[in-house]
């Protein structure tokens, strides 16, 4: 088990209720965790990019204890 | 030039750095609220040129955050006020003022002549369009947006880095403008102003450019983040270009504006509508393809749905037929209950 830091901005922190939360994971899988945070909280049809640790990740990776997980969607508003 | 004094003064400046400002050409995508932060700093620092292009208006709602407009602005157009007041401020710079919007057909002439483009629209369909237009004509764009409370900025397509598309390869949701979500006038003025901070340095050649990174900006509670990413060479435009992501770019209006200016209102749910009436119609978007011969092609009509995205797909859908169609980027509720009272208000 590990634990993560979620970062949430946009859209996604409007659907989640909140912009950030601590999570223990049963699985480091990133992409199980996108996964779940999508059903969670609805996130299916928003766009976003995924940053570990204040990087963007393309691929699936494992996650450590203590990473940071942020979750972006694109701004439209100007 | 006495005017310039206090910025040669710093040794990144010099009256080298001045020269490059005095000229640099520089195109700014938008004359709203981040094009209203931006625009005076470019002028008054002294950009040989500035572009501006946008085809909107001044609406009274605009003024709480586009502070270079006036009350005697309203009903004007955005481009042509703005243009008034870079020339009281430094009458020695020149302006290109664009009365249109910036579309697939008209994008590349109007960037090809810029050496830099600042992004300040409030629609996420141009910028994929500037990102595919700089990446072809070798010029970074300065991105800035904001959504309520946050605001983003980046540089992109700096010395052939990382793009839009690297960081944003998907364009599949409607992210909500300004005008729908609502926003205060200071937070769009510091993405706005960090944007044209951005574009003194790219000029300038100094500091770190925001390349590679996204600056994150929440208002609330005064935290940022620095997001960093990478060129994604799969993210090729080629696929993209011409292809009907730019086809609504400019087709998103407000419920305020189709109302105001006598769009023919199209509710394209499946269910059953309340009323009809000869500015209110109801086509199921099922059944828009055999409708659309019925539709006028002197007319504009504006397609809503419950959510805006529907009808959105419904505008790319038939962007072939020659008709003047809209989307509103609002939800079905708020657009009927504004026809409501604005037809109520016609009729006493």
């Amino acid at each position: 088990m590990i634990t993560v830091k979620l970062k949430y901005f946009g859209q996604i922190a409007e659907k989640a209720g909140i912009d950030e939360e601590q999570l223990t994971l049963v699985s480091p899988n990133l992409n199980t965790l996108i996964k779940d945070l999508s059903q969670k909280y609805d996130l299916t049809k928003l766009n976003f990019s995924v940053a570990v640790n204040r990087a963007q990740v393309t691929t699936n990776v494992t996650l450590k204890n203590n990473d940071e997980v942020a979750l972006l969607p694109p701004f439209a508003g100007g | 030039m006495k005017r310039y004094d206090k910025q040669i003064k710093l040794k990144q400046v010099g009256q080298d750095g001045q020269k490059k400002l005095a000229d640099a050409k520089v195109l700014i995508v938008g004359a709203g609220g981040l094009g209203a932060a931006i625009l005076p700093y470019l002028a008054s620092a002294g950009i040989g040129k500035i572009g501006l292009i946008d085809g909107d208006c001044v609406d009274e709602t605009n003024l709480h955050r586009q502070i270079i407009y006036t009350e005697k602005s309203v009903g004007q157009f955005k481009v042509e006020e703005a243009a008034k007041y870079i020339q009281k401020l430094n009458s020695q710079i020149k302006v290109e003022a664009i009365k249109a919007y910036l579309t697939a057909q008209n994008a590349f002439m109007i960037i090809n002549k810029y050496d830099l483009v600042v992004d300040a629209t409030d629609n996420i369909n141009v910028r994929y369009l500037i990102n595919d237009i700089c990446v072809m004509t070798h010029k970074a764009f300065v991105y800035g947006a904001v959504h309520k409370f946050e605001g983003q900025i980046s540089v992109f397509n700096y010395k052939n880095g990382p793009t839009y598309r690297c960081l944003f390869p998907e364009n599949k949701q409607a992210a909500g403008s300004c005008e729908e979500l609502g926003i205060l006038g200071p937070n769009v003025g510091i993405i706005g102003t960090l944007q044209a901070n951005e574009v003194l340095k790219i000029i300038l050649e100094t500091g770190q450019v925001l390349s590679g990174k996204l600056l994150l900006y929440n208002f609330l509670n005064n935290q940022q983040t620095l997001i960093h990413f990478k060129k994604n060479e799969h993210a090729n435009i080629n696929c993209h270009f011409h292809q009907q992501d730019y086809a609504t770019a400019n087709k998103g209006i407000s419920a305020e504006k189709a109302i105001k200016e006598n769009f023919i209102l199209i509710d394209i749910r499946e269910k059953q509508p309340q009323e009809h009436g000869s500015h209110l119609l109801h086509i199921p978007f099922s059944q828009l393809n055999q409708a659309v011969s019925r539709l006028d092609e002197n007319k504009n009509y504006a397609l809503f749905c419950q959510k805006g995205i529907i009808s959105q797909q419904a505008v790319q859908q038939l962007s072939n037929y020659n008709l003047n169609l809209y989307y509103i980027t609002d939800n079905a509720d708020r657009i009927l209950n504004l026809w409501q009272h604005e037809k109520e208000k016609s009729i006493y």
